[in-house]
């Protein structure tokens, strides 16, 4: 067992646990985005971000973070919150998040987010790249305008289903999601069509064709119990 | 030559109207420029033709479900399969609602202040507000008959506003028992209501004679769909057009070939663009759209009440067509009285309460028009799309658009009749805002466009000089 403090309070943890398993066992809510129950973590989005006092307050993602013997982590505090809804803003004007007529409108966790963290506008330029919509895929849609690069399809595709349909493709402002080596995704000869891809997405990003506006519900739930129901060997 | 620029209050959007004088002071020519510009044609290519209807109800928000219709019968329109019928049942009914709210909005909010307290009132209480003071009941009616449409919309679509609800095949969601007895419950008060409304009208028709006349009195083509057996019509049928005389001049146009017999002009000095029939060219094929028009080409509303008051509506130009635009008011009256009564139809009728309303299908068309009537006039979406259903083309022609050289004419005949001198006296500029008002425009749907709606009026003289301006904000 370890011993640390989570915002002033001595509590145990198991050795391996993250910072994050840790908070939400004892109740401490931190906002996440690229994390999702039944995939690695990643530490990508820098939602998570907890200050480790003892560490000079450097910030660290709690998705990542195994606990320390000693640890003082701090979740929230004038500057993690600022912190966090500027990376959240970064999120917003990176691409085109459009709520007003967007799928996933009301079941959303970037939007979600946005009102837990209380940006109700943002101070930085939208960049407005303009970006494609791929339809190409018989049951499922992309729209890269909505995409917020967790890389949650990714793991979803990799570690769970296992089909490696999805990547990375580009680099830095111009990274994508992308299917096999480049799309269009309809001609992927690797996609099983299973759609866990589409309930990992946080986002109205990856959608079930068809659906209108505010329309798509997910269960990204689903990745954690599809690992779970599986035979242990 | 002299100019004169007015703005406008109370209707949706921006505009501006310039006044031409020639050399002995006489009104020259009179314009009314839309100055707002939006894009939707631009920005949507590229987007999926599932969400147009989502996307394209965002241009408005008095009548986003005009839009979202028409937009999702474009959609079944590239499915290419068939719509069940409980579907567009409950689409007429949305869209019965939205005319109700749109059009008891327009009258009772937007006009009746002008038309009960004179246009020489004072503006501080020529509005919704003074219209309370010394109209309590009559205000109270309005709110409440609007928001009986609202509620109509709200009950099928969820919200009042913005309602995502109709889709490319069909409907999201059935109706239950229990949201149509809600419908049906506050049926009788809201007839009651339009019913006193239409009374005190043709009580007060004597009042308005110079209006009648001045209004926006002019002949011109009138256009509207029509259901196959002339009955009027707002979700389906064909396009008639009739002259002033209320002769058919076409009959049974296919609405998704409107691109046969409607062109577009533009204008360096507006947004908006015009449109006109083709056959007789620009700009004599000037027609009129919305109510008036729909009240003109029909041969009957099909209802018993609307009916009645449609027999007086005719009786009042002997049976030709309606030409001045200051009736618009009254076909609204007429309208909103029609689509309560069919709302009454529909609610015996047991299909409406279909669990089956929405079909499944992909893309199986490239191309697709959807066109209905909304509260203004009749309203086109033509979307093309790929193979994968991604938009590559899309048109949009508005209501209010329809009815462009229509008010420019009524902004025309009016500076003619009550400018005086070189000053844009308020009086004028009251009857200006007026005869823009009788057409109820939506000056941000018709050029897609957002923002408050303050006119600018300008007069200039021979040579281009301004002599006067007026800014309402």
């Amino acid at each position: 067992m370890i011993t640390l403090k989570l915002n002033g309070r001595e509590v145990r943890a198991q050795e391996g646990q993250t910072i994050l398993e840790v908070a939400r066992e004892h109740g401490v809510r931190i906002p996440t985005l690229c994390y999702l129950e039944g995939l690695s973590p990643r530490g990508s989005c820098r939602l998570c971000l907890v200050e480790v006092r003892n560490w000079g307050g450097k910030l660290v993602p709690a998705c990542a973070t195994q606990v320390e013997e000693g640890m003082d982590v701090v979740t929230h505090n004038e500057r993690i919150n600022r912190i966090r809804r500027l990376v959240l803003e970064m999120l917003f004007v990176e691409r085109n998040h459009i709520c007003a007529f967007c799928v996933s409108s009301g079941h959303c966790e970037l939007q979600d987010l946005a009102v837990e963290l209380g940006m109700d506008h943002v101070t930085l330029p939208y960049r407005y790249p303009g970006l494609a919509m791929d339809l190409s895929h018989e049951d499922y849609g992309i729209d890269h305008n909505r995409c917020v690069l967790c890389g949650r399809c990714v793991r979803a595709c990799s570690e769970v289903e296992g089909a490696f349909t999805w990547g990375f493709q580009g680099r830095g402002i111009q990274i994508q999601v992308a299917p096999d080596l480049g799309g269009p995704w309809g001609d992927s000869e690797t996609c099983t069509s299973c759609g866990k891809c589409v309930q990992a997405c946080p986002t109205g990003a990856l959608f079930e064709k068809g659906v209108g506006t505010a329309a798509q519900t997910k269960r990204p739930e689903v990745i954690l119990e599809v690992t779970e129901r599986r035979p242990r060997v | 030559m002299q100019k004169v620029k007015i703005p406008v209050t109370r209707i949706e959007g921006h505009g501006l109207i310039t006044i031409k004088l020639d050399d002995d002071g006489k009104v020259a020519e009179a314009r009314f420029h839309v100055t707002e510009v939006r894009g939707f044609e631009r920005f949507c290519r590229g987007r999926s033709f599932w969400e147009m209807p989502g996307i394209t109800a965002r241009i408005c928000g008095i009548c986003p479900v005009s839009h979202l219709l028409c937009s999702a019968k474009a959609g079944d329109a590239i499915l290419a399969v068939k719509v069940p019928d409980a579907a567009h049942k409950l689409r007429r009914l949305m869209n019965l609602g939205q005319i109700v709210q749109s059009h008891a909005l327009s009258f009772f909010h937007l006009s009746s202040p002008d038309l009960l307290m004179g246009w020489d009132a004072d503006p501080a209480v020529r509005n919704v507000f003074g219209l309370m003071e010394k109209y309590p009941s009559l205000a109270r009616d309005g709110i409440e008959l609007r928001a009986y449409g609202q509620r109509v919309i709200e009950l099928l679509g969820g919200r009042r506003i913005h309602p995502a609800w109709a889709v490319p095949g069909g409907v999201e969601r059935p109706l239950d028992e229990e949201r149509r007895n809600q419908i049906k419950r506050d049926l009788p008060k809201a007839k009651r209501i339009v019913q006193d409304a239409i009374s005190l009208f043709q009580e007060n028709l004597p009042r308005w004679e110079e209006e009648l006349e001045t209004f926006g009195n002019f002949p011109s083509l009138f256009m509207s769909l029509v259901a196959a057996d002339g009955t009027w019509e707002h979700y389906a049928g064909r396009i008639r057009f009739v002259d002033s005389e209320r002769k058919v001049v076409a009959d049974g146009l296919d609405p998704a070939k409107y691109y046969e017999y409607i062109a577009e002009a533009v204008e360096p000095w507006s947004f908006l663009k015009f449109p006109y029939f083709k056959e007789y060219g620009y700009p004599e094929g000037i027609y009129r759209v919305g109510p008036l028009a729909r009240l003109n080409t029909c041969d009957r509303m099909g209802t018993p009440l609307a009916d009645e008051a449609l027999e007086h509506f005719r009786s009042l130009s002997g049976g030709k067509a309606a030409t001045s635009s200051f009736l618009y008011h009254y076909a609204r009256l007429i309208e909103i009285l029609a689509s309560l009564e069919r709302i009454e139809a529909f609610m015996e009728d047991p299909e409406l309460l279909s669990p089956r309303v929405r079909a499944q299908a992909g893309v199986n068309e490239l191309e697709g028009v959807g066109v209905h009537e909304a509260p203004r006039g009749t309203l086109f979406h033509h979307y093309k799309v790929d193979e994968n259903g991604l938009v590559k083309w899309l048109n949009l022609i508005v209501s209010t658009g329809h009815n462009n050289l229509a008010m420019n004419k009524t902004v025309q005949q009016i500076a003619a009749h009550y400018l005086e001198g070189k000053n844009l006296t308020e009086g004028l500029l009251n009857r200006l805002e007026g005869g823009i008002r009788a057409y109820d425009p939506c000056l941000s749907c018709s050029v897609h466009a957002a923002g408050r709606m303050p006119l600018t009026v300008k007069l200039c003289a021979a040579d281009g000089s301004l002599l006067d301006e007026v800014k309402r904000p």
